[in-house]
């Protein structure tokens, strides 16, 4: 899922400027189960932000409202007067769902309330981690389902570099040595010839390289009569 | 006409190699500014000292004068560079586009690596390339010398850029099992040369050195084997506790402390010319075990900020003087 | 009992158990503490929520404390250990606010500790006198005369 960390108290009411009427605006999908813009994190900056404003002897109106899913039309039509009420809208989705709001609300202005950090999962409760770099090109099927370019710092195709120290990265200690890993499982499972192989130089032009990327389904588009 | 006598490249460092002598290569740190001078001066301390110079490359990740132009202004010293390019900086464009400048300004011998990560050095906001990794670099720069295409695949309409074309490795870091498979990777993907990481522990140098040999990679390319002189025992304790991938025995940390453990604190003078010449002493017995290594063909002495070092330890380790090229036509 | 004057309005969060216990023996103990504090019963502290906490503030409040019970002993296992966790992360919230967290305090106690109970109102009455009144407070004042 998406994983986002709100931003700083102090950035947001930057953002918010001089307008008197704000929308926080949650997202009930990833950004919910991080606990960084779901209906709770809505009510707890809104109120933040009403407590914030008062002590600043500026006091504002703060709503609130959140949907399930900031990133479809469908979920986010509800908001709409909502949204032509208020003089901005803080968005708590990823940037996709601010995005989405900002396509679909032309006239609306609407700031960014978190920072959208990376494509991963809760390791623990608590602890959020990066697995995907949404790339364009799936190798985990020759990395022993271990994602080198998200997971090593330097994104290593033929690894591990020499700084892979105690299975840690050098870079951190806190990081795990993906090519460690990697290793480590191909060798578990019998499988190390797969590390062997030459990884030629990766084709990025699938990647975010190749410019704003785009996928289109004939066979699920709904083509206006003709 | 490096073709026509077989050499990959015609670099003095090839060139000795493949004669057989036992080389040795030495390191210049480019400076934090423009002034061209100081490469001048690092480069009369490292002449005659040494067979080659490995230039770095932005490295430790703090902004230096590029290796490629600090190569030049050796070449016009008279010393021979190996030019170190990393993976961090630049994409493949970027890479055979500049490469083919050092090439065509005469520089022969490179050195393909990673890369230290941006964090560790003095623009830890950059954003890194990692286009390529190291051995997809390698393999870039041995097919356009020996297939005279680009990355892409486009054949080079004109002169090929020629390198002499090295790797790292580091015998140290770890898995270690899987070490000697990933320099056989650097070899099959076109290394001819390898130089190591610092090597302290002789022992485990030598258990690495053996699956090497066990993988014929002795004699596919040629391994030169790294030291570098220890300055204090507050740098050899920083080492063996710090640095990743580096092993420092205790016993030479040891006698690193031993080594000023009797001349006065207040003497700083006398106390790091003890520790220098202490520090000398281990690399000059280094030297001497690693030779008698098989597969090890030449020494690689990195003596970081201290290029006065690489000709003391070459001369006392009785590596000089170096052969010229002169006598090497002769052979 | 006041020494500026001012009389601070305190909520306090507590737990079912060990918390409403303690109040509930300070009580019985006939042990003084200060009447300024309202009390809201919460299943577990693990319950405690910054939504809450801050909405204490918006109403008024001038200090807020959640009573647990003791580390290692909550009823609910580790909830009180939850609890303080987040009140952590609201007292930072707090500062960021500009309210300053030192108005919001987490204090464990077992449910037979009625002077505990006691001593823990006093301290926070003393600690938020001090700092005076809630700056919301102050605003709302001023707008309703």
């Amino acid at each position: 899922m998406i994983i986002g960390e709100q931003k700083p108290l102090e950035e947001i009411k930057e953002l918010i400027g001089d307008a008197r009427k704000v929308l926080v605006a949650g997202c009930g999908t990833c950004v919910a189960v991080c606990s960084a813009g779901g209906e709770r994190e809505a009510q707890i900056l809104a109120s933040a932000l009403r407590l914030a404003f008062q002590v600043d002897g500026n006091s504002r109106e703060v709503t609130e409202a959140t949907v399930q899913r900031q990133c479809e039309w469908e979920y986010i039509d509800p908001l709409a007067e909502q949204v032509a009420e208020s003089d901005v809208v803080v968005s708590l989705a990823c940037g996709i769902g601010v995005q989405t709001l900002v396509e679909r609300f032309p006239e609306a202005w609407i700031v960014p309330g978190l920072n959208t950090t990376f494509l991963g999962m809760p390791q623990e409760q608590g602890i959020w981690v990066e697995r995907c770099q949404a790339c364009g090109q799936c190798i985990l099927g020759v990395t022993a389902g271990i994602c080198p370019i998200a997971r090593c710092s330097k994104q290593l195709l033929n690894g591990p570099c020499g700084g892979s120290h105690d299975g840690k990265c050098e870079v951190n200690p806190d990081i795990e040595c993906a090519w460690h890993l990697i290793y480590e499982r191909l060798r578990k499972l019998g499988k190390l010839e797969l590390m062997l192989r030459f990884q030629p130089a990766k084709d990025w032009s699938v990647s975010r390289d190749g410019g704003p990327r785009r996928i289109v389904r004939e066979d699920l588009r709904v083509l206006p009569e003709t | 006409m490096s073709e026509a006598n077989g050499y990959k490249s015609g670099s003095r460092l090839e060139k000795l190699l493949r004669a057989g002598h036992f080389v040795v290569t030495g390191e210049l740190g480019p400076p934090q500014s423009a002034d061209g001078e100081v490469i001048c001066q690092k480069a009369r301390l490292l002449k005659g000292k040494c067979d080659a110079v490995n230039i770095t490359d932005n490295q430790t990740a703090i902004v230096r004068l590029s290796s490629i132009g600090s190569g030049i202004i050796c070449l016009q010293e008279g010393v021979e560079p190996i030019v170190q390019m990393t993976c961090r900086d630049r994409n493949r464009l970027a890479m055979q586009s500049d490469l083919l400048a050092a090439y065509a300004l005469g520089v022969r011998n490179l050195l393909c690596l990673t890369g230290d990560h941006q964090s560790f050095g003095n623009h830890p906001t950059a954003k890194n390339v990692h286009d390529l990794d190291s051995l997809q670099l390698i393999h870039m720069m041995a097919k356009m010398r020996d297939e005279k295409v680009f990355q892409c695949g486009d054949p080079i309409k004109g002169a090929e850029p020629r390198f002499f074309i090295g790797a790292a490795a580091n015998p140290f870091a770890d898995p270690f099992d899987w070490r000697p498979y990933r320099l056989l990777k650097k070899v099959e993907a076109g290394a001819d040369f390898i130089q190591t990481q610092l090597i302290y522990n002789v022992e485990k140098f030598a258990e690495y050195m053996r699956r090497v040999r066990e993988l014929g990679l002795h004699e596919r390319v040629y391994i030169l084997a790294g030291v570098g002189p220890l300055k204090t025992p507050g740098m050899a304790r920083y080492m063996r506790d710090k640095v990743p991938g580096m092993e420092v025995p205790d016993a030479l940390v040891e006698r690193m402390e031993a080594a000023g453990r009797d001349i006065p604190k207040e003497d700083k003078e006398a106390r790091n010319a003890a520790w220098r010449e202490e520090g000398i002493k281990i690399t000059v017995e280094l030297i001497e075990q690693l030779r008698q290594i098989e597969g090890v063909a030449g020494i690689h002495i990195m003596s970081i900020e201290w290029e006065e070092g690489v000709g003391l330890i070459a001369e006392r380790a009785g590596l000089l003087p170096r052969p010229t090229v002169g006598e090497l036509e002769d052979r | 009992m006041s020494d500026n004057g001012f009389e601070p309005q305190i909520t306090a969060f507590m737990c079912i158990y060990c918390g409403y216990m303690a109040a509930d023996t300070a009580g019985a103990l006939r042990i003084p503490y200060p009447a300024n504090v309202k009390l809201v019963k919460l299943p577990c502290t693990g319950k405690t929520d910054p939504r809450y906490i801050l909405q204490a503030f918006e109403e008024g409040a001038d200090g807020v404390y959640v009573v647990a019970c003791p580390v290692g002993n909550c009823h609910h296992v580790r909830g009180n250990e939850r609890g303080y966790a987040r009140v952590q992360r609201t007292k930072k919230l707090l500062d960021a606010i500009g309210l300053g967290g030192e108005r919001l305090e987490m204090f464990f106690m077992s449910g037979g500790q009625g002077q505990a109970f006691a001593d823990a109102a006093k301290e926070m009455t003393e600690r938020i006198r001090s700092l005076g009144p809630s700056p919301i407070k102050e605003r709302v004042n001023e707008l309703t005369g």
